[in-house]
């Protein structure tokens, strides 16, 4: 018990046997995962292996049906919570497919990113509609997308949207960001500058990576952790995890 | 610094629309009552009052753009909101003919002591005062879509599932409203009014004064959504229209968003039904027929959704053309022309009006630039 409690304590985000089942089948099954502050985290393994079904559980999409998801040394209980209370506490997240606000201009979308208040009357009167040219510029800068500050997001390529929702990810400002497959679709070139971001990243802000691509997950750098229907089958380095022989059995040998 | 940051945010569109808005306002009334009826620039007092509906439905159009275009809540059950704003003011107007009705009851409208009914139901006390009026024709309306939004935007009822269920809203009250033990005269409704305010209703004056007063209100409506659309607030409705979960991610209560901005539309409406009422002279239950809100959404639909002064020109358009389809031999034909335009809209001119003439002027400004050398692709990828 003590052991548990001092887990928690550690931990910025705590996860411990939780289960999630959709119509008969075990998208999450007891999975525990601990994220310490500052960490970044790559998370792989196949299809279906529950790694986007995780993200949803700890943002509030999909609730458990069992298991503790604690967040800030165990101050919050997520699964109490909905998207928009966890997203204020600090959880920012990046889609799959990027999902930016394609009407808006690509500055648009940082300010509305923008950690500060978000209640419509704060909206309506409130400082969102005085923000300073410099505060967007500096984001844009960081991801590459300062040419690009007029443009619509609909008209932007493809990586750009992961960059610029990347880039909405930092405006929020979270305490952690997940990523879920920022560099699908994406140039070699533009992967390897994708990593470099998040390295810059995760300076300040914790990150969990989910990820297909095992050469950017090298180039993270970074403690890795394999899933594998719905639960953890490995945790380490990224050469202690790709020397696993059931990781090589259930996803990288295939 | 708060009408500084007005005039920053209006663009030249809307600039425009206020300043033709008010030149309608100024002359319409005064070429009424100043001008000899000989005079070609006369606007005669049936025209004036054709025109006073034609703006009463603008203000409906807006107050639709705004949570339609705005934040894609397609609501088809607008017209109730209307309708309940126009009973509001018809029941103002009810309680003004004092002694001039058919029984000469100093206190009960007519169809109450038709109907053997003692004494004034409880809901009808407070609006022989025009303010406690002017208050209910906001409030009504406001408080049922702010009700009604709760439930509705908290269960996360959206898309078509939303649009079924409002327009079942105008349904049942529609049904309510026809009943004669409602109290709001049934299947007739309101109507055989005298005076507004103290002025006989019928006036050549009163019907000038009631049309300055429609035209203000489109403008001062106009200028509020205007300016809604143009704060954040404005921002985060478009972005929950175009991704809605990506909103909520960001840290917004989108179901806060969507309710506060259809609780207003929904009291602009009310304010346009209320203006509607003294000006055709009844308010009945067809108002709330699901076809009107309907018909709403096309106005518009065709005038350029997202745009606001498209809606105000699409509601015109649309209502005058069926003004002419329904004075002559072409009558039978309305609903299928109404219909017709809708499929030509949808299928042509997927923006509307307005959206087409943005089109044809960026691709003529993308002519000009082409034509100077400067690379116009970008624009024409669009």
């Amino acid at each position: 018990m003590t052991n548990k409690e001092s887990l928690v304590t550690q931990a910025l985000l705590y996860l411990d046997g939780v289960s999630v089942s959709f119509d008969g089948y075990r998208a999450i099954n007891n999975l525990s995962l601990y994220l310490a502050k500052g960490e970044m985290r790559a998370v792989i393994g196949p299809n279906g292996a529950g790694k986007t079904t995780m993200m949803d559980i700890v943002t509030g999409k999909t609730r458990p049906d069992t298991g503790d998801i604690l967040f800030d040394s165990g101050r919050h209980d997520l699964t109490q919570l909905d998207e928009t209370a966890i997203a204020e506490l600090g959880i920012g997240r990046k889609f799959q497919k990027p999902t930016v606000f394609e009407m808006h201009s690509v500055a648009d979308n940082i300010l509305l990113a923008l950690k500060g208040p978000r209640s419509p009357f704060a909206s309506l009167f409130g400082w969102r509609n005085n923000v300073e040219r410099e505060k967007i510029d500096a984001i844009l800068e960081t991801c590459g997308l300062a040419a690009l500050r007029e443009r619509p997001a609909g008209e932007i390529s493809h990586g750009q949207k992961q960059w610029l929702e990347i880039g909405m990810l930092l405006a929020q400002d979270p305490a952690i960001l997940l990523v879920d497959e920022p560099v699908a679709g994406m140039t070699d070139a533009e992967t390897v500058q994708t990593a470099d971001l998040l390295r810059e990243i995760n300076k300040t802000h914790s990150v969990v990576v989910v990820e297909h691509d095992m050469a950017f997950v090298k180039a993270l750098d970074c403690k890795v952790t394999c899933l594998h229907e719905g639960s953890v089958l490995a945790e380490g380095t990224l050469d202690q995890v790709a020397g696993d022989q059931r990781v090589i059995e259930v996803y990288l040998g295939r | 610094m708060i009408t500084k940051a007005f005039f920053s945010r209006f663009d030249r569109l809307a600039f425009w629309f206020v300043i033709v808005m008010i030149a309608i306002a100024i002359f319409v009334p005064l070429s009424n009552l100043l001008l000899p009826t000989t005079s070609v620039f006369h606007v005669p007092t049936y025209l004036v009052a054709l025109m006073g509906k034609y703006l009463c439905y603008a203000i409906l159009a807006i107050s639709l753009d705004l949570v339609w275009g705005y934040c894609g809540i397609l609501s088809l059950g607008h017209g109730a909101f209307f309708a309940l704003g126009g009973y509001a003011m018809g029941m103002y107007l009810m309680r003004q003919i004092g002694t001039r009705g058919v029984y000469s009851h100093p206190i009960l409208p007519d169809f109450m002591v038709f109907l053997n009914w003692k004494e004034l139901p409880w809901f009808w006390h407070g609006f022989d005062m025009f303010w406690f009026t002017a208050v209910m024709i906001l409030l009504v309306p406001g408080l049922l879509a702010f009700t009604f939004g709760w439930f509705a935007f908290r269960s996360r009822v959206t898309g078509v599932y939303l649009s079924i269920i409002t327009q079942a809203m105008t349904y049942a009250l529609l049904l309510a409203f026809f009943r004669n033990d409602m109290g709001f005269g049934g299947n007739n409704g309101l109507t055989d009014f005298k005076e507004i305010l103290g002025f006989n209703i019928q006036a050549q004056g009163t019907r000038a004064a009631l049309f300055f007063l429609t035209a203000l209100s489109l403008i001062i409506v106009f200028v509020i959504s205007r300016w809604m659309v143009s704060t954040a607030y404005g921002k985060v409705l478009i972005a929950v229209r175009d991704a809605e979960s990506r909103t909520r991610f960001l840290g917004y209560r989108v179901e806060h968003f969507k309710l506060l901005v259809f609780t207003v539309s929904a009291a602009m409406a009310g304010l346009a039904g209320a203006l509607y009422v003294p000006q055709v002279g009844i308010i009945n239950p067809s108002e709330f027929s699901p076809a009107n809100s309907i018909e709403a959404v096309i106005w518009v639909a065709v005038g350029g959704r997202g745009t606001l002064v498209g809606a105000a020109i699409g509601a015109v358009a649309v209502n005058f053309l069926k003004s002419v389809f329904t004075t002559g031999a072409l009558a039978p034909y309305w609903l299928f022309a109404l219909g017709g335009l809708f499929v030509v809209v949808t299928l042509l001119l997927p923006r509307g009006i307005l959206g087409a003439f943005n089109d044809l002027l960026a691709k003529i400004r993308n002519r000009k630039n082409e034509s100077s050398g400067v690379s116009g692709k970008l624009q024409a990828a669009e």
